[in-house]
């Protein structure tokens, strides 16, 4: 009973603060906003027994990644004059991409193998996650990293041309 | 009624930790202030009380009466939150922390009492949450005050909080692998006992890897906590305070008293990662006696940690801010890399 009315109170605040997110006219607000929506979705973590998912969740999303948003927001020190202008000419992409995706939200939620419904997870200790990580799921997880290396050497070739 | 009586014992116990923390806070004020005044072979404050120990008390009652200014310009909301969520987030890293063995309180309660508030499997992921958390606090303070040394001031601390974090964090893997939990009681059980009959089993003594892996996890504490040498954000020479030079009043002190427990949850998680939590001579969980001879190792550790914060700040220098970020990538972070790897060959070695 608790559970349930937890679910429903994490999924509001999730679901609000994602959609608070993309009306705020201030960045830092947006900002804000969005780490509150990975606040709700460690919460949900921790309802399907993930409580070692919902703390990464909580360190690199909420605690990691976001500062560094809010880092170039600062930088940037947008003001509320400065606000970029909507670009009409991107308008019509962001609406094709939207409805692509929202599309095959659905195909895959109507698909049988969307049909599963979300259940506990068996058994989800570090070691385990560990365990399936370097065994069951090994090339993807290379990949990934690879991927994250590469983007890194972007960065840096970017940022240090001449280094 | 069972359940009514261990959530009332759950709730004693929150309150109690709350209250420790909260009335160690002025003292670990004075008793800085006190000792870096002999350091300097000055007295330090001498008049309010004897010795000057009702000084922070003084200071209390002068921070709730100044008045609360608010800057016109400043974004209200994200003002009025950001000390709370300074001090919210410095509170939750003593949710998981063991300070004593289990008791029963000479007999008083059935079942032997954990003097910890939860045990959680994930214990220290936690912890880390807590800390990457508290960058908000100074983030925000320093980006609503809307003032430029406030924003230098947070941009700093952004920068030094992400980077030392990271190092942070893999300083501690070291014990994790070691002690094969991230439940921090677990880390403690897997500290007791003794090597040669008189070495305590602590994670600095158990392998080289374990003393590095505690400087390391020391320094980057100390960056973390923005205490000097690492003390930038509110470094008061180049930005008046940094952050927090927009509050006054109790919003100013809020940021204090979370720098003060922020120090004092470092040195609790210090303590229990490496120096054995409330392990030492006496401290057993089976005689009646021993549950306060643990309580009393783990503060006797808990306020040497807190002198060596304090005997740091008044030996060295702060840092230029390149070293700062120099020091903390290019040297504590492929150090507590190569710890890991080497910690990994000990394990293995000593396991064949």
């Amino acid at each position: 009973m608790i559970a349930i009315a937890a679910f429903f109170l994490l999924a509001a605040i999730a679901v609000a603060s994602a959609v608070a997110m993309l009306f705020q006219r201030n960045a830092v607000n947006s900002c804000l906003c969005l780490v509150l929506a990975f606040f709700a979705l460690a919460g949900l973590y921790v309802l399907l027994g993930s409580p070692f998912i919902a703390a990464i969740q909580v360190i690199v999303y909420a605690g990691a990644i976001m500062v560094l948003f809010l880092f170039v927001i600062m930088l940037l020190n947008l003001t509320a004059r400065e606000q970029p202008q909507k670009r009409p000419r991107v308008l019509p992409f962001a609406v094709a991409f939207g409805l692509m995706l929202f599309i095959e939200l659905v195909v895959a939620l109507r698909s049988p193998a969307g049909q599963v419904a979300a259940s506990r997870a068996p058994e989800t200790t570090v070691e385990e996650i560990g365990t399936q990580l370097f065994t069951h799921y090994i090339y993807p997880f290379e990949l990934s990293s690879v991927l994250i290396l590469a983007a890194i050497v972007g960065a840096v070739m970017l940022a240090k041309k001449k280094l | 009624m069972t359940g009514f009586l261990e959530f009332l014992l759950i709730a004693v116990k929150c309150v109690a930790v709350f209250a420790v923390v909260m009335t160690g806070v002025p003292f670990m004020v004075w008793f800085e202030r006190k000792a870096v005044a002999h350091f300097q072979s000055r007295l330090g404050p001498m008049y309010v009380g004897p010795h000057g120990i009702l000084q922070p008390f003084a200071d209390a009652i002068k921070l709730m009466f100044k008045e609360d200014f608010v800057p016109p310009q400043a974004d209200k909301v994200i003002y009025y939150i950001a000390p709370l969520i300074g001090i919210t987030t410095a509170f939750l890293g003593f949710s998981v922390i063991p300070f004593g063995p289990d008791t029963t309180l000479f007999g008083l309660v059935k079942t032997p009492l954990s003097l910890q508030l939860t045990d959680l499997n994930i214990g220290l992921l936690i912890v880390f949450s807590a800390t990457a958390m508290g960058v908000y606090g100074i983030v925000l303070a320093g980006w609503s005050s809307n003032s430029k040394y406030a924003l230098l001031g947070a941009l700093r601390s952004t920068a030094q909080m992400a980077s030392y974090e990271l190092s942070l964090g893999l300083s501690t893997v070291a014990v994790l692998m070691l002690a094969g939990s991230l439940s921090l009681n677990s880390i403690v059980s897997a500290q007791s006992g003794y090597f040669a009959g008189f070495v305590p089993r602590w994670f600095i003594f158990q392998a080289p890897m374990g003393f590095l892996a505690f400087l390391l996890y020391f320094i980057c504490g100390v960056a973390e906590t923005n205490r000097a040498p690492f003390d930038f954000p509110e470094a008061e020479q180049e930005l008046v305070a940094g952050f927090h030079t927009e509050y006054s009043s109790m919003k100013f002190a809020m940021f204090f008293m979370s720098e003060y427990i922020n120090m004092i949850g470092v040195s609790c998680l210090a303590t229990t990662l490496f120096l054995g939590g409330w392990n030492g001579w006496g401290a057993s969980p089976g005689t009646s006696y021993g549950w306060i001879v643990g309580l009393g190792w783990f503060v006797v550790k808990v306020l040497f940690l807190l002198f060596v914060y304090v005997w740091l700040r008044a030996t060295l220098p702060r840092l230029r801010y390149d070293q700062l970020m120099a020091f903390g990538w290019k040297f504590l972070f492929p150090l507590s890399m190569a710890n890991i790897l080497a910690t990994a060959v000990w394990i293995s070695l000593r396991a064949a």
